[in-house]
């Protein structure tokens, strides 16, 4: 997945907000992300296609709706990618740092 | 809406194949699932459930659709939270779409419920499972190991 699409999508805050209504009540129609907004309904169209396309939004059928959902994966695969980094170089200078208090030969 | 949901869409560079077979194989789900196995009867109306590496029950249910490679749904409810089982069914239904050199999983885990606490609860397990399984397809490792 494209991470630049992911950052450009968070890097603004209308949309932000709209990711923190969907974490606030999961599947939400176009009408009722709208409610009490002080954006346009095609703002706020604009702004979920574009979170849409960085898969930060699904959105589904559900009858004759169609609803919104909020996708955790991309922040999560960039976490994990990011996070799985420092862990792994944290847990080899401790071992580093314990080898050589408890004086093992070579260190 | 009256339900409570969670939706985990991710792309996975394998197969539809690969992926059915890592989403049904138990001692492949070992591996990714944070130490649970699945045991079931892979068919549709066959008994499922999930199983911590002691033994205990995590979960159980019944497989409602099985048409590989694409769509496994199955109804599914807590058996070690006495919380989470007071709330009852969910359905898990997870969707494999081919695309070019990759697989579009959808996992959606719902309950007809609001604010269900389970739906909550399995909203932090499944981000950590599917990220576990993309990374195990993709580079031959998981993320975050088994306890």
């Amino acid at each position: 997945m494209n991470d630049d699409a992911v950052f450009k999508a968070l890097a603004d805050a209308s949309r932000r907000q709209l990711l923190d209504r969907l974490h606030d009540r999961n599947g939400q129609t176009l009408s009722e992300l709208c409610e009490g907004l002080d954006m346009s309904r095609q703002a706020v169209t604009k702004h979920l296609t574009l979170l849409e396309e960085a898969n930060l939004v699904a959105a589904q059928k559900h009858g004759r709706e169609k609803l919104h959902f909020l996708n955790p994966a991309p922040i999560q695969e960039i976490a994990d990618r990011w996070m799985g980094k420092f862990d792994r170089r944290r847990i080899e200078a401790l071992a580093d740092l314990k080898r050589a208090l408890e004086g093992e030969p070579g260190t | 809406m009256a339900d409570s949901t969670f939706i985990y869409v991710t792309y996975i560079r394998t197969t539809p194949d690969e992926l059915w077979r890592a989403l049904t194989t138990p001692q492949f789900m070992a591996q990714y699932w944070l130490g649970a196995t699945a045991e079931a009867e892979w068919r549709k109306g066959g008994p499922w459930k999930l199983v911590f590496p002691d033994g205990r029950v995590a979960d159980a249910g019944e497989i409602v659709d099985f048409e590989p490679p694409r769509l496994l749904a199955i109804k599914w409810r807590n058996e070690w939270s006495e919380e989470f089982k007071a709330e009852g069914w969910s359905m898990c239904t997870m969707e494999l779409e081919p695309m070019d050199d990759a697989v579009k999983l959808t996992v959606s885990h719902t309950m007809e419920r609001e604010n269900a606490k389970f739906i909550g609860a399995v909203g932090g397990g499944w981000p950590r499972i599917l990220s576990n399984l993309k990374s195990l397809l993709e580079t031959g490792k998981v993320v975050l190991p088994p306890k």
